[in-house]
């Protein structure tokens, strides 16, 4: 099932002009807040009518203002996971995940309640109530919620940032499940690239209110043309698997042939790896450093030069372990006459890769 | 304990509660719907109903009562109609009696669950529609249970002002012993007698502690519901 959107909306001086089309797993709508990324999800989910546009879920259509066709909200079937929660206080949480599945037409199977209270960890919670839950546990019964109103369809509107660093990396495995294991398209507004970098099966990146590039996170994270969220946040993201764990608690993965090592992780050989590499975490070198305390050192060649915000420079280097984004300062770029073709080495520290920073996922 | 009380006395007490309970009861759901349209719908006339609702809150009661003599009195178009099509008589019954303290708790009444109503989050509302509640199950499951305390509170207050409604009442159905002669009606027939303050100070005993009776139980059950409802 296939989510197409098309819209157009103004409103208080902002001007929304979208297409997009959002494809099985999860598609990241990813910029900065006011970009319309909101207005978008809840123009999908029928909270709000749209000036122009048409929004079809597979065949079924949801918006439509040629023909004048608006479902109502509590007709689509979509499965919303807001960032508040928005659990009902006055439900157990078992009340609240059946809520939905009274709702869903009969005939109509969503998820089984004891494999998705399993999938989310929420079993030792189903008695308690809203008021008596931590801000990460709301969130997974929120979820819970969603995926059990039979959804054709899930939106999630920064699920996370309402939490803390330490909540968040509980959460996101539990989204990296649903991207893997649920058949629903998944639509996940984030401004976050590290979420987009573990989760994200397609981009849309947004300025805005315009769409500026669509695609694997792959392409778009490693493209220095597209930067949503700002130069701070750049950064490429690699695929690998799991080769190795060494006693120095250092873990080494396989990419394109080549050997990354990174702290030790906690994942059983063999599994596949999406890793973001932040770009500022990157120096360039154009002879093959030696002595050097950083364990990955991957030749490559430059492939495009973007001059970023203020001093800094965003280099792409093609390399055979993929795309890899890197800031540098002007100064340095001139110091070592970079321009693309010219062939340079990517230092990596292996404990610059913050564990958050990488997750599962067959691929990006 | 009967002869602390006359039997008129406990037919006046009696009165006044069997006239306040339905009252409250009767005008409940007119209430709930009015605050929810207040709370809740924009529509022409908004301000004109809000008006309308509140104004027998700030009508002198003997205006109020007059209103209602010559719209539900026997001669009245709406009182011929309904003796007509219905057999149902408010001149000079109890329920015109109840009627009366209906009409003048119904502000009350309405304030009450109107701020109850506007204090639930229209977010969770929005929540339940995506979860495929339409606006009358969203209303049902999430409006109603978590603005109940709202809904206590109003109903023991209107049933209080219920219990001490005297202007509207003894103008629209005067003050006949055993058919509308309510609590308020008893004390002030007492005072109208050379030596009645005594026989109405018993009276009075009762008024206050019917009053403080409700106000502790409109407490007690505020703070239980407030508390099922709060989710902790």
């Amino acid at each position: 099932m296939t989510l197409e959107v098309r819209l157009r909306h103004a409103f208080g001086g902002f001007a929304l002009d979208v297409a997009f089309t959002a494809p099985a797993g999860i598609t990241v709508l990813f910029g900065r807040s006011g970009s319309g990324k909101t207005t978008i999800v809840n123009a999908v989910a029928g909270l709000l009518r749209p000036d122009a546009g048409r929004i079809a879920l597979g065949d079924a259509v949801l918006t439509d203002t040629a023909s004048r066709r608006f479902l109502p909200a509590h007709r689509r079937r979509i499965g919303y996971i807001f960032q508040e929660g928005r659990l009902f206080p006055h439900l157990s949480v078992r009340q609240n995940l059946r809520y939905g599945a009274w709702f869903a037409p009969k005939g109509t199977r969503g998820e089984d309640m004891a494999r998705v209270v399993d999938l989310l960890g929420i079993g030792h919670l189903l008695d308690r109530r809203p008021g008596a839950l931590s801000g990460g546990e709301k969130q997974r019964v929120a979820i819970g919620r969603a995926l059990l109103s039979a959804p054709r369809l899930i939106l999630a509107d920064e699920p996370l940032a309402a939490l803390d660093a330490a909540r968040k990396s509980e959460i996101l495995p539990y989204f990296e499940r649903l991207r893997d294991e649920i058949a629903v398209p998944i639509l996940y507004v984030s401004h976050s690239a590290a979420e987009v970098a573990r989760l994200a099966t397609t981009v849309v990146a947004l300025e805005g209110g315009r769409v500026t590039a669509q695609g694997s996170a792959v392409e778009v994270l490693g493209d220095p043309g597209i930067l949503p969220t700002g130069v701070r946040e750049a950064g490429a993201v690699l695929t690998a698997r799991v080769l190795r764990h060494h006693d120095d608690g250092v873990t080494e993965l396989e990419a394109g042939g080549l050997s990354l090592f990174v702290p030790r992780l906690t994942r059983t050989l063999g599994s596949r790896l999406r890793i973001r590499i932040a770009a500022q975490d990157v120096i360039l070198s154009r002879a093959r450093p030696e002595g050097l305390s950083a364990l990955n050192i991957l030749a490559g060649t430059i492939a495009e030069i973007r001059a970023g915000e203020g001093q800094g420079m965003l280099v792409a280097i093609d390399t055979p372990a993929g795309r890899l984004l890197a800031r540098i300062t002007r100064r340095s770029s001139d110091r070592l006459a970079l321009a693309p073709g010219v062939a340079v080495h990517a230092i990596l520290k292996t404990v610059a890769v913050a564990p958050a920073d990488i997750g599962a996922g067959p691929d990006p | 304990m009967t002869d602390w009380l006359s039997p008129a006395e406990w037919q006046a007490v009696a009165l006044s509660l069997r006239v306040s309970f339905w009252a409250t009861l009767v005008s409940l759901p007119p209430g709930i719907l009015v605050a929810y349209a207040l709370a809740r719908w924009s529509f022409p006339g908004r301000q004109l109903l809000n008006g309308l609702v509140h104004l027998p809150l700030i009508l002198p009661p003997v205006v109020t009562g007059y209103l209602l003599l010559v719209t539900f009195g026997r001669q009245g178009l709406v009182g011929q109609f309904l003796d007509e099509w219905f057999g149902i008589v408010f001149a000079f019954r109890w329920t015109g009696a109840a009627l009366a303290a209906g009409v003048m708790a119904f502000p009350l009444m309405v304030r009450a669950i109107r701020l109850a109503i506007e204090a639930v989050d229209p977010r969770l509302e929005q929540a339940a529609g995506t979860l495929g509640a339409s606006r009358g199950w969203v209303f049902l499951t999430v409006t109603l249970p978590l603005c109940l305390p709202g809904i206590v509170a109003g109903s023991i207050l209107a049933f209080a002002k219920a219990m001490g409604e005297f202007g509207a009442t003894i103008t629209f159905v005067a003050n006949i012993p055993g058919q509308t002669q309510t609590l308020p009606s008893a004390i002030y027939t007492f005072l109208q007698v050379p030596g009645g303050q005594q026989d109405a100070a018993r009276l009075v005993g009762v008024a206050i502690a019917v009053a403080m009776t409700a106000l502790l139980l409109s407490e007690w059950v505020g703070r239980s519901v407030a508390r099922r409802i709060s989710g902790a």
